[in-house]
Formats: structure tokens, C-alpha cells, sequence
């Protein structure tokens, strides 16, 4: 009995001591490492502008399919340049499909606003799909944990953006209100994962491929009665 | 004993990764430690939620629970309690049959795996392997004379 008490007091040190290792790592893992961007420090302005995403595609598409999307995201990443060229060269440019991007940056991110923020500040300038593909063809900016500000100029340059403009647009944060008004549309309509996608105003469930999505469109256009 | 033992030690390992990728999840961890691994690439993905929860939350309640459990089937009086070895069993299936499920979406959907997510499966598999072995143990025990 005696020996069986003893072999329990060992076995409750071993449950404590693993308790308090893995809390002290799970403690030391959750400590800020870099500290944060002014883009994420300050909260965004409330106000939203109505704007509802920026389209590829003919308004007169059959086909509208929303994407929810969060430039950090790695799988966003390889959508947008795996599968996305060929959507746009087989379903926008023929017109079967408008495309809407719309910004879900995922609070686990920590940049991903801030190049959501980009891209918006690209757009003001009308080139927002340009900075888009910046941020997703070089990605490697989200993997390394560093702040990627300098790096977004960079591609901000090389987008064809006048830079003190963008810099002046992104320090102002002229549209995280935009941003935010997309994350919670995003949240309304049961979004919470990226990217998420909206066939129709229909959710597509699932990862889908180009050749998903080709599939689909045809089905979908085959239903509308030609004139 | 011992397997009760094997249970909460291992309940509590489960419970210390769910826990990680749950703060992960909420955005109070900036990034996974996960060599190359694709975690990221899983826990972003519409899949690490379910019902609006995030699954690694289910995750530290169903450990939380297996290590109360089994914490509890420790004390000499419930020891030999056969209720305690159903109950074991019970959870421990469940999180086995929801472990299976999240392996066949990172194999089968996502093609993507999340090392932390291999290493919470392994647990719970062991965890169900050992609380089974205890149920069945104990399938050939009689409740003592006393209780007669």
C-alpha cells in the first residue's frame, strides 16, 4: 500500500511537472515577438463606404462567384495563382463568370490587413488586381514573420503605383472601415475560413479547382434559357 | 492502474496541443511552429471550425474531459468502478471516431497535413487503444462480494 502511495505521489510529479512545462511553453509561444504594426495597433475608422469588392468580369456575366479571401492565408495563396489564371483565361475572359473579391484577413494573421489595406490602396489607384497577384505571387512575405511594410512598397513600386500616395493612403488607413465592413459581411453570410466562395450568392462548400468551377458555370449557364 | 494512469498522462499532452492550436486559432499565437508542415494551410481552411467552434476547442474539452476523468478512476474508490471504464471508453471513441474524420479532410479535402493535428490523432488513438484494453480488462472482473 505503502509502495502503491509512493508510486501515485511520483506519477502526480510527473502530471505536474508536464503541466507546467507545457504551460510555460504554450505561455512563452503566446508572447508578442515583434511588436505590432501601427496598421493593426489602432482601431479602423468605423465608417464604411458601401463599396461591396472589387470585380473581374463583364457585369454582364450569367455567373457571379464571390471569393472571401485573406492574403496570409497559404492555401488563398495557392488558389490565386494555381487555379485562378485559369479561371480568368476560361470563365472571366469569355464572360461566363464575374469574379468579387472580398477581404476576410483571419485574426490569427498578423499582416493580413495590412496587405488587405494594400491592396485597397492599390485600388484607389486603380490598380488593385495588380497588387493583388504582388501579394500572392510572393508570398513568401507571410512566411517569414517580419513586417512586410517595405516589401508592399515594393510591390506597390512595382505594380506601377505612385508610392507617396499609397504610403499616405495605407498610414492613414483610409480604408480598414472597408475592410472591416467585408469581414463582417463575411461573418453574416457564415464565412469562417478562406478563401470561401459564393456561387450565385450560393455557398460553394469544399476546394474547389478551376475544373470545378468550369463544371459548374456550365451547369449553371446550360440552366438559363438562351434568347 | 497503470492504464488509467497512461490515459490522464496522455489526456493531458492532448489537452496541452489542443490548447496551442486553439490559441492559435483565436489569434493569440502569431504563428505555428510547424517545421514543414502545413499547418497554417489547415487551420485556415473552413474545416478547423465546426458549428462556429473551432475544432481545436473541442479538442481541449474532450481531453479536459478524458484527464477528469481518468483523474477521478485513480482514486482507490473508483478504481475498480466499471462506470469509470465505460465512460473512458465512450469519450475515447468519440474523440477516435472525430480524429478519424479530421485525418480523412486533411488527407482527402485539404491534401494538406498539420503536424499538430498527426500528433493530437496518435494520441487519441492511444488513448482509445489503452481505454478499451482497460474496459475489456475489467469485462472480466464481478462487482466485490460486499456489494451482494
Amino acid at each position: 500500500m505503502a509502495e502503491g502511495s509512493g508510486s501515485m505521489k511520483g506519477f502526480y510529479a510527473l502530471l505536474a511537472a508536464v503541466a507546467v512545462i507545457g504551460a510555460g511553453v504554450l505561455w512563452y509561444g503566446s508572447r508578442p515577438r515583434t511588436p505590432a504594426p501601427p496598421a493593426a495597433a489602432s482601431p479602423p475608422p468605423p465608417a464604411a463606404d458601401g463599396f461591396t469588392g472589387y470585380t473581374l468580369g463583364s457585369d454582364r456575366a450569367p455567373v457571379e462567384i464571390t471569393e472571401y479571401s485573406d492574403f496570409e492565408c497559404p492555401y488563398c495563396a495557392s488558389f490565386a495563382t494555381v487555379q485562378m489564371p485559369v479561371i480568368r483565361a476560361q470563365l472571366i475572359a469569355p464572360g461566363k463568370v464575374r469574379w468579387r473579391y472580398r477581404d476576410f484577413p483571419l485574426p490569427s494573421h498578423k499582416y493580413s490587413r495590412l496587405a488587405a489595406l494594400a491592396a485597397q490602396c492599390a485600388g484607389e489607384q486603380g490598380k488593385f488586381w495588380e497588387m493583388h497577384d504582388q501579394l500572392f505571387a510572393h508570398h513568401q512575405w507571410a512566411q517569414t514573420g517580419k513586417d512586410p511594410r517595405g516589401l508592399f512598397r515594393d510591390f506597390a513600386r512595382a505594380a506601377g503605383l505612385d508610392v507617396e500616395r499609397y504610403d499616405a493612403c495605407v498610414d492613414s488607413q483610409r480604408y480598414a472601415g472597408r475592410i472591416q465592413a467585408s469581414v463582417a459581411e463575411g461573418e453574416a453570410r457564415g464565412v469562417n475560413g478562406t478563401p470561401s466562395f459564393f456561387v450565385n450568392g450560393r455557398r460553394y462548400d469544399g476546394r474547389p479547382t478551376s475544373d470545378d468551377f468550369q463544371r459548374l458555370v456550365d451547369s449553371l449557364t446550360a440552366q438559363i434559357p438562351r434568347r | 492502474m497503470i492504464r488509467r494512469q497512461a490515459i490522464v498522462l496522455l489526456a493531458l499532452v492532448g489537452m496541452l496541443v489542443a490548447t496551442y492550436l486553439w490559441l492559435y486559432k483565436i489569434g493569440a499565437i502569431g504563428a505555428l511552429t510547424c517545421g514543414t508542415g502545413s499547418c497554417e494551410y489547415v487551420q485556415a481552411s473552413p474545416y478547423a471550425e465546426l458549428l462556429g467552434v473551432p475544432v481545436a476547442l473541442y479538442g481541449v474539452v474532450g481531453y479536459g474531459a478524458l484527464f477528469g476523468l481518468g483523474l477521478a478512476g485513480l482514486r482507490p474508490r473508483l478504481a475498480g468502478d466499471r462506470r469509470v471504464a465505460r465512460g473512458l471508453a465512450g469519450l475515447a471513441s468519440l474523440g477516435f471516431a472525430f480524429t478519424l474524420y479530421l485525418t480523412y479532410v486533411e488527407l482527402f479535402v485539404l491534401r494538406a497535413i498539420c503536424r499538430w493535428c498527426v500528433a493530437s490523432a496518435l494520441i487519441m488513438t492511444a488513448i482509445w487503444a489503452v481505454a478499451v484494453a482497460d474496459l475489456r480488462r475489467d469485462g472480466g472482473r464481478r462487482p466485490p462480494a460486499a456489494s451482494l
